[in-house]
């Protein structure tokens, strides 16, 4: 097939991409952008298969079709909950597959590079475009190849600690090797020695250290960033995986390759930046990790925890006229979603109006409490975002707060000396009634006390959130 | 110390202060409590009742108020009752002051602290001592009930097989709390209720309570009702004109009027005059709740129902609450143990009369021999809300003014980032080579198409955005497929791998993400 050919596929693939990204920004056109991005990836593989320099293309089919078997029983097979496990965990095969792409253009170089003029002549596809290049273009390819590899390693050691952590299978506090930062600092330091190394020498244990020393970043500074964070790194990472690809994509001479990392690599940072706004936090300071330190005691909690039942609460929600709902990290966690949405449907079909205020960090991933809802069948156009319903809380009769922590927490605005004092809240405070679905008396992921648990109108119903709503629903006809 | 409750010696007063339940609730607060032999007979409290909750039943009225520090009663006390105060003791009752000014002089003489209910200001804290709110609720029931006991039809509206009745009609004058409970009684009892007040503010509670309230065609600036906490004041000449038209206009319409209108310190506004009592259907009843202050209807006789000419019945009863007295009792002595609560706010039996709390400074009308009557207004101001302050309306030279300069602003950090942003291309174009610029110059236009893409994406869809881009990602996928076809062994091996997994993130992010995105549904 004609190099021209490829080309004009790439084309209508960019495009393709760029629609399906820009199609997200309603739900109704969201389910037609995913397949613009289905069919764009298509064309971008079927036309790499029969373009020009691909080889073993029956080996490529067999390949894509097994782990497309996999993908696709992942992809059903997980529940909804573990969506930000999963997506952590693909994006350590993006990383992946970018260093060994990586390695694979550094191999390719030496073989072509220690071939005469006449065997140069004789390659085709990719080690063909590597023979023609000049020394000059050679070192870019190398400083190109060594940013793929290492911002995929990054993006691989990271994406396994965020898939661990996410998945309770690495601790989510926010843990750092004595040394810190220091750490940090000088193995970016080795890994631009290393490259400077691999330009001048061409071998290939610069380039195995520099990997090395990648791994071990993306390891140890995900590692210190704690579980509340990892919407943020989450994104972060896809962020980056989208990067690598356009650093191989350079390498390799591929504009599509190129094209389609910046995209990814563009918005997933434009993600993080809108996330790290919502928490007021400056993305520099979720990066090197945990919360920032203190600059004072925090403020002393005072009053108790009043524990009510469900006899309570039921009876609250049937005088009530109108409820908010402030679904978090432990709704999910107690798989409670459905029990949620029930509630939902009984209040309303008692004329009372039921709404879900939603905080932009709620959940581990963004929009994480928008999808399990949608799950439930809650309509979406009862969900608020919090600058939306952040001002009706004070008209609200009850307030019922399941299984989120930080972001109802009243220190980010009564407390200067709290790790989150700034950070938007939802105040759900203000309404006349807050209940608080709690498994236990513990504090939350940040690890900070909330004052609400102690507010005068607040109620405990303590419980495993789906227990609670069950025991819930059968006091509510 | 000892609070007592003596019976009430006002003719027909069957109320008393305290009851069992309320005794209990005393003594939890650490008081003993003590009560006149009989006290509670007529609101249907047995002595044997009392002493069952631990109250001491004491003989005569002067041996209780010897015996006790603190004397809690209904009626405003007599001469006689008040000679019996002391310097240590403390008086709690109705005491209407502002018409009592010898009980007050006699109260000051004894050096003795007397806090009159029907002073308890009109705050939300105070609510749960309001005896005047508490009372007037009976008294607006107890009206209706009365009206029907003297009304000769039906208040609900029936189609019998013995003929059609029609509904009643009731006309509510005044919608304090008094006002608002007859309107729910009537409405209730299923008469066609209307209410009229002074305050156009009210009309929203009236209609709450299921009456229709009638609007003046009247055009003035009213006094907010609030600006005196909560109560009505005296309106202007033409206005009353207005509305006894508008009384005249319903007079032969309606069957029972009940009256509740009161200023206070003032004799009550006639309102129902003569001619409306006329134009009334024989047969029509008039409750006139304000006849201790002289009555609101013409022809109000306190105490007493009279009959007019044409058969109109006019009820001029000043004791509603009397009337049922269980029920009256049982939420004055409340409001009493209230009052307590916050007298004793260690729980140790030891009265802390605090004159710098509001509402007991209030209530408070002689201090350790001092007149403290009027009382300074309260600090705290709250029946209703002021009405918010409307922000500042911008002319639209300010906010021409304003997107001015923002638009400035925002021309000048885009100039400035794209002046960087150029200086920074021209730097990287002198020193790499053409076949790098080609790429380049596509990876920052993708880039750049990439963030205005995105600032669009809405919230709700950030995780659908973040599995659509991570399934994108595996874009990676094309380097691997070029290098597949190599002829070292090495590369293929890990070419191979890579396109397996990037197989796998390509199936499963796209399948992800269309998993979610079927889930989001408009109700």
């Amino acid at each position: 097939m004609e190099l021209g050919f490829t080309t004009a596929v790439y084309v209508v693939a960019a495009v393709l991409t760029i629609l399906a990204l820009g199609g997200l920004s309603g739900q109704e056109s969201a389910k037609r952008a995913v397949w613009y991005g289905i069919v764009g990836m298509g064309l971008a593989v079927a036309a790499t298969l029969i373009g020009p320099g691909a080889g073993l293309w029956w080996l490529s089919i067999i390949l894509i079709a097994g782990g497309g078997t996999i993908g696709y029983k992942l992809a059903n097979g997980v529940e909804m909950t573990q969506m930000p496990e999963l997506v952590a965990g693909m994006h350590a095969l993006v990383g992946l597959a970018a260093v060994f792409v990586g390695f694979n253009a550094h191999f390719e170089l030496g073989n072509v590079m220690a071939m005469d003029d006449s065997a140069k002549k004789a390659l085709e596809g990719f080690a063909a475009l590597l023979a023609k290049k000049s020394q000059a273009e050679i070192n870019i390819l190398r400083v190109e190849a060594s940013l793929g590899i290492w911002i995929g390693a990054v993006t691989f050691t990271g994406s396994v600690i965020a898939y661990g952590k996410l998945s309770g299978k690495v601790t989510s506090a926010a843990t750092k090797l004595p040394g810190g930062h220091a750490l940090n600092a000088t193995a970016a330091a080795i890994s631009v020695a290393c490259l400077i190394w691999y330009l001048s020498s061409g071998g290939l244990l610069p380039l195995l250290i520099l990997t090395v020393m990648a791994l071990f970043i993306g390891y140890h500074l995900i590692m210190g960033i704690g579980g509340a964070d990892m919407p943020v790194v989450v994104s972060m990472l896809n962020s980056y995986s989208g990067w690598a690809a356009a650093a191989i994509g350079f390498s390799l001479g591929n504009d599509l390759l190129i094209v389609v990392g910046a995209l990814v690599g563009s918005s997933g940072a434009i993600l993080s930046y809108i996330m790290c706004k919502a928490m007021n936090r400056s993305f520099i300071s979720v990066i090197l990790g945990g919360f920032g330190g203190t600059t004072g005691p925090a403020m002393e909690v005072e009053g108790e925890q009043v524990a009510i039942d469900a006899d309570g609460v039921a009876t609250a929600l049937e005088e009530a006229d109108s409820v908010i709902i402030i679904p978090g990290y432990g709704m999910a966690v107690a798989q409670a979603q459905q029990n949620v949405a029930e509630l939902t449907r009984r209040l309303r079909a008692k004329g009372k109006t039921v709404r879900f205020a939603i905080h932009p960090v709620a959940g581990r991933l963004p929009g994480h409490m928008n999808v399990l809802l949608a799950e439930a069948k809650v309509p979406y156009d009862i969900v608020m975002e919090m600058d939306e319903i952040n001002e009706d809380f004070p008209d609200t009769d009850v307030a019922i707060v399941i299984g989120s922590n930080d972001i109802v927490n009243p220190a980010a605005q009564e407390d200067p000396n709290s790790p989150i004092a700034g950070m938007p809240v939802l105040e759900c405070w203000k309404a006349k009634q807050v209940f608080v679905s709690k498994r236990g008396q513990g504090t939350g992921y940040s690890g900070i006390e909330n004052p609400l648990f102690f507010k005068e109108n607040t109620r405990m119903f303590y419980g495993d959130a789906k227990a609670s709503l069950d025991t819930l629903l059968t006091k509510i006809s | 110390m000892k609070i007592g409750t003596p019976r009430e010696v006002f003719a027909g007063e069957s109320r008393v202060a305290m009851t069992p339940e309320s005794a209990r609730q005393l003594q939890k607060l650490g008081y003993d409590c003590a009560i006149e032999k009989g006290a509670g007979a007529r609101a249907g409290f047995s002595d044997a009742d009392y002493e069952a909750a631990g109250v001491e039943v004491i003989g005569t009225a002067a041996a209780l108020w010897k015996a006790c520090d603190i004397i809690a009663k209904v009626r405003q006390p007599d001469e006689k009752e008040l000679k019996r105060l002391s310097a240590d003791k403390t008086l709690i009752s109705f005491f209407n002051p502002a018409g009592n000014d010898d009980g007050m002089e006699i109260a000051k003489a004894k050096g003795a602290n007397v806090i009159a209910m029907e002073m308890v200001p009109r705050i939300s804290r105070a609510q749960k001592m309001d005896a005047l709110s508490s009372m007037a609720n009976i008294a607006g029931y107890r009206a209706v009930i009365e009206a029907g006991n003297n009304f000769g039809r039906f208040f609900t509206g029936q189609v019998t097989a013995a003929g059609k009745v029609p509904p009643a009609k009731v006309l509510v004058v005044g919608a304090g709390v008094a006002g608002l409970a007859a309107i729910g009684t009537s409405t209730a009892l299923g008469a066609i209720t209307y209410a009229f007040d002074v305050r156009p503010e009210v009309a929203e509670q009236v209609e709450s309570m299921g009456a229709e309230f009638v609007y003046l065609d009247f055009e003035e600036e009213q006094q907010d009702g609030a600006a005196t906490g909560g109560y009505a004041s005296v309106s202007s000449p033409e206005f009353r004109e207005a509305q006894l038209a508008k009384f005249r206009e319903l007079a032969p319409e309606v069957d029972i009027v009940i009256t509740t209108a009161l200023i206070p310190n003032r004799p009550a506004p006639k309102l129902w005059l003569e001619d409306m009592i006329q134009a009334m259907k024989p047969g029509s009843v008039i409750v006139d709740l304000a006849a201790e202050r002289g009555g609101n209807a013409e022809g109000t006789v306190a105490d007493e129902k009279v009959v007019t000419g044409n058969g109109v019945t006019i009820i001029g009863y000043t004791d509603f609450p009397s009337r049922m007295a269980a029920q009256s009792s049982s939420l004055y002595a409340t409001n009493i143990r209230h009052m307590m609560t916050d007298l004793t706010p260690e729980k140790d039996g030891q009265v802390n009369h605090d004159m710098e709390d509001d509402v007991i400074r209030g209530a408070t009308v002689t201090y350790q021999g001092e007149i403290t009557f009027p009382p300074p207004p309260p600090k705290v101001q709250a029946i209703a809300a002021k009405p918010k302050e409307t922000a500042p309306v911008k002319t639209p030279e300010e906010i021409k003014a304003e997107e001015a300069a923002a638009f400035k602003a925002q021309t000048k950090s885009q100039i400035t980032l794209l002046g960087v942003g150029g200086a920074l291309m021209l730097l990287v174009g002198l020193y790499a080579p053409a076949s790098f610029m080609q790429h380049f110059i596509v990876f920052v236009l993708a880039v750049f198409v990439g963030f205005q893409v995105i600032w669009n994406v809405s919230h709700s869809l950030h995780t659908p955005l973040m599995a659509v881009t991570n399934a994108i990602s595996s874009i990676i996928i094309l380097g691997a497929l070029l290098q597949i076809g190599s002829s070292s062994a090495i590369v293929i091996i890990l070419a191979a791998v890579s396109v397996f997994f990037a197989g796998i993130n390509i199936f499963g992010g796209f399948l992800v993400t269309r998993r979610m995105l079927a889930m989001f549904q408009k109700s």
